[in-house]
């Protein structure tokens, strides 16, 4: 596998003819944690969606490790966001999760004993073993995030692409979904995070991609998650400035 | 009961239940009002059918129907697309000018000289069951066999397509080939059923037994068999309601119609029982049901009066714990904002289960009592000292606060809550000491939830 993870080349995505993303060329580099970061409407989610053909491309070409989506999905894990789905869904958690091995199953078959054992092993891998039997609407909100986070694992992906994992869940499930994400990376795995809280970009991620309908700059934090490259992305946006130019300015002085 | 009855109660079973399993799926995906569209849509069909065709011939109009019906489906999804209409109003509107031009267009049919009137069209729009043949039949057992084997065969697929289209899509799933299965399958349905139903009431047949099975049931797999039995049931039930023959089985006739030779229309009597049973478990279904969730409301009330009478029992002793002296009631009722009848029976059922001595000259907490005591206050004290600590709230602000969540809180979250306060460098204590003055009346009595307890 010498082609990198993913190859985005020339993309451009219109909704309702509105382009929301421009000409966006990208080729992010494996086993890393990358953040996708932008303002409100800067085509994060977008992205992620565009690359998975969830959204037509107005023009352009996207590869997995060379090839197109449609011969790789089984390389590919995904976490929506936690509010695209109903919550009071006769659902359990261990239900949810079983749902990320039915790429695996292909037509027709039933998810069987090991199936719904690797599911368990992987609602084990976020903390939520106990709760697999509970209805998902009986879960606090990071509970259900995690919950989705394990039906990526069960995916057993080589490339994660995860939608605001980190949305309305306290600073506990925050640090404990860095901590899985962080595991992943070891076993060489590249995950794709859109995320919102500038202060932590430096703390949890290798390499950032700044989006704000154009491809402003990606590459490794030290270098690109610079107050220059936050101006170009968030423009004249002052209260974001000022996060941005404190979460800078504590980076330089760790360095 | 007849040959001819027993055709129809196979005939609205089968249909009842295959109507349940399908319209759990659409009720799932918010879809509630497809079945009602699609029925509406599907009499222009019949009435279309009838004039090309020239003769009644049941499977040839059922298939006028089913065009109609899917291109009902079709137009409300181009008039949202193109028209910035909403889904709710394009819906009203398809569904009611494809009503309308069926009801135009059977009025055209029966005033037709060449015997229209025998189209027998206004059957279709308020269902007749008891018009039901061996060939119909014979058409809605297929049809329901067919429906059920494809529900079995995809249910994986039709799962994660219901539950997260983005992500069954993502994982390869065809998930619009997957939709039009599942919704051509459901316009199957509610097409064979109109002939007994009727277009009005459709409907009803495809959403109230799933309606009703999910106040039973947290899975999908036991909703659907529910839905199922339900669906199969009322509709078997009302048919028999309708036909006469409970009042046989009674010997005397339960709805008092009077006239025995005249039947009740079957397709409403099938609703009124789907109904009857979907009220039965709105108000007794475990868990999600009305009562239920009364009952649990109650214990959480009774347990936050419990809690509050220790507490205070406990802080006006807490002088003197080794030998408790008596509270009287007045006491009592100038901490915590209570009616007197409400501070007599909090008393009364501790006293019952020995955490209290009550006598004439007061309340006194009893040994197992005081540990109990001790246990709440110890939630109590640990939760205002975080939140004064973690939340900066004023020392004199915070008795209320701990109040509202204390009854909630877990053993495991107390014992973390220690673990912080005492690396914030509070000794870790068994009970720390109020971190407020307690001689002042309690106004936090006022949130005891008489009116709301917090939510769990």
């Amino acid at each position: 596998m010498s082609a990198p993870p993913l190859e985005i080349h020339d993309m451009t995505v219109a909704y309702h003819r509105k382009p929301v993303l421009w000409d966006i060329d990208l080729t992010v580099p494996e086993g890393k944690l990358i953040g996708i970061l932008g303002p409100n409407g800067a085509g994060k989610s977008t992205l992620i969606k565009s690359v998975l053909e969830l959204m037509p491309l107005a023009s352009g070409k996207v590869t997995f490790y060379g090839q197109p989506y449609a011969r790789q999905r089984h390389l590919v894990g995904y976490v929506p966001q936690r509010e695209s789905v109903d919550w009071d869904f006769p659902v359990t958690a261990l239900d949810v999760v079983t749902m990320g091995t039915y790429g695996q199953l292909g037509w027709f078959r039933r998810p069987g004993a090991a199936q719904h054992e690797a599911a368990g092993r992987c609602l084990a891998q976020v903390g939520l073993e106990p709760l697999a039997r509970r209805q998902i609407r009986q879960l606090s909100g990071g509970q259900q995030q995690r919950v989705f986070l394990a039906r990526a694992l069960a995916q057993n992906a080589q490339i994660y692409f995860m939608d605001e994992p980190f949305a309305g869940v306290d600073a506990a499930t925050e640090q404990a979904i860095i901590g899985l994400l962080q595991r992943l990376r070891e076993g060489g795995k590249t995950v794709l995070v859109v995320h919102h809280d500038l202060q932590t970009v430096r703390e949890y991620f290798d390499h950032v991609i700044l989006l704000n309908m154009r491809l402003i700059a990606a590459g490794p934090t030290a270098s690109t998650f610079t107050t220059e490259n936050l101006n170009r992305t968030y423009g004249g946006r002052l209260t974001v400035l000022d996060q941005a130019a404190e979460a800078v300015r504590r980076g330089d002085r760790r360095q | 009961m007849n040959y001819l009855t027993t055709i129809v109660l196979l005939g609205t079973s089968a249909l009842g239940s295959v109507a349940g399993v399908l319209g759990s799926f659409a009720l799932l995906r918010r879809r509630a009002l497809m079945g009602d569209l699609l029925s509406h849509a599907a009499l222009p069909g019949l009435c279309l059918a009838f004039l090309v065709m020239g003769q009644r011939h049941f499977a040839g109009m059922l298939l006028g129907a089913l065009l109609t019906g899917l291109a009902g489906v079709v137009l409300i999804t181009i008039v949202c697309r193109f028209t910035r209409t909403r889904e709710d109003a394009a819906l009203g509107i398809v569904l009611s000018t494809f009503f309308g031009a069926g009801i135009v267009l059977s009025s055209i049919i029966q005033h037709r000289p060449d015997g229209g009137a025998k189209a027998g069209l206004e059957s279709y729009i308020y269902g007749q069951a008891v018009g039901m043949n061996r060939q119909d039949l014979y058409l809605i057992a297929g049809v329901s066999l067919a429906a059920l084997s494809i529900v079995a065969m995809l249910f994986k697929e039709f799962k994660v397509l219901s539950f997260d289209p983005g992500f069954a899509r993502a994982q390869g799933w065809p998930t619009w080939t997957l939709d039009m299965a599942m919704m051509g399958t459901l316009a199957l349905v509610t097409v064979i059923g109109l002939p007994a139903v009727g277009v009005v009431l459709m409907a009803a047949m495809l959403i109230l037994p799933g309606a009703t099975a999910r106040f039973w049931t947290d899975r999908l797999g036991p909703m659907l068999l529910l839905a199922g039995l339900i669906g199969g049931a009322t509709g078997g039930f009302g048919t028999l309601l309708s036909a006469g023959v409970v009042k046989q089985w009674l010997g005397f006739d339960p709805l008092r119609f009077g006239d025995t030779e005249s039947n009740l229309p079957t397709g409403p009597v099938i609703v009124l029982s789907g109904t009857a049973l979907f009220l039965f478990s709105v108000f007794f279904a475990p868990q999600r049901g009305v009562l239920a969730r009364l009952w649990s409301e109650m214990r959480l009330r009774r347990k936050i009066g419990r809690e509050n009478l220790l507490r205070t029992l406990y802080e006006l002793s807490e002088p003197a714990l080794a030998s408790p002296a008596e509270i009287s009631i007045d006491q009592l009722l100038r901490r915590r904002a209570w009616s007197r009848p409400r501070a007599h029976w909090l008393l009364w059922r501790a006293t019952r289960s020995g955490l209290v001595a009550w006598g004439p000259g007061g309340a006194r907490l009893t040994q197992p009592g005081v540990a109990e005591a001790a246990r709440l206050v110890r939630a109590h004290r640990l939760w205002e000292l975080f939140l004064i600590r973690g939340a900066h709230i004023a020392p004199d602000h915070v008795d209320r606060d701990a109040d509202a969540i204390e009854h909630l809180l877990t053993p495991e979250l107390l014992g973390q809550l220690q673990t912080d306060l005492a690396a914030a460098g509070v000794a870790a204590v068994q009970i720390p000491p109020s971190p407020h003055d307690l001689s002042r009346p309690d106004l936090s009595a006022s949130t005891e939830p008489d009116e709301e307890p917090p939510r769990v």
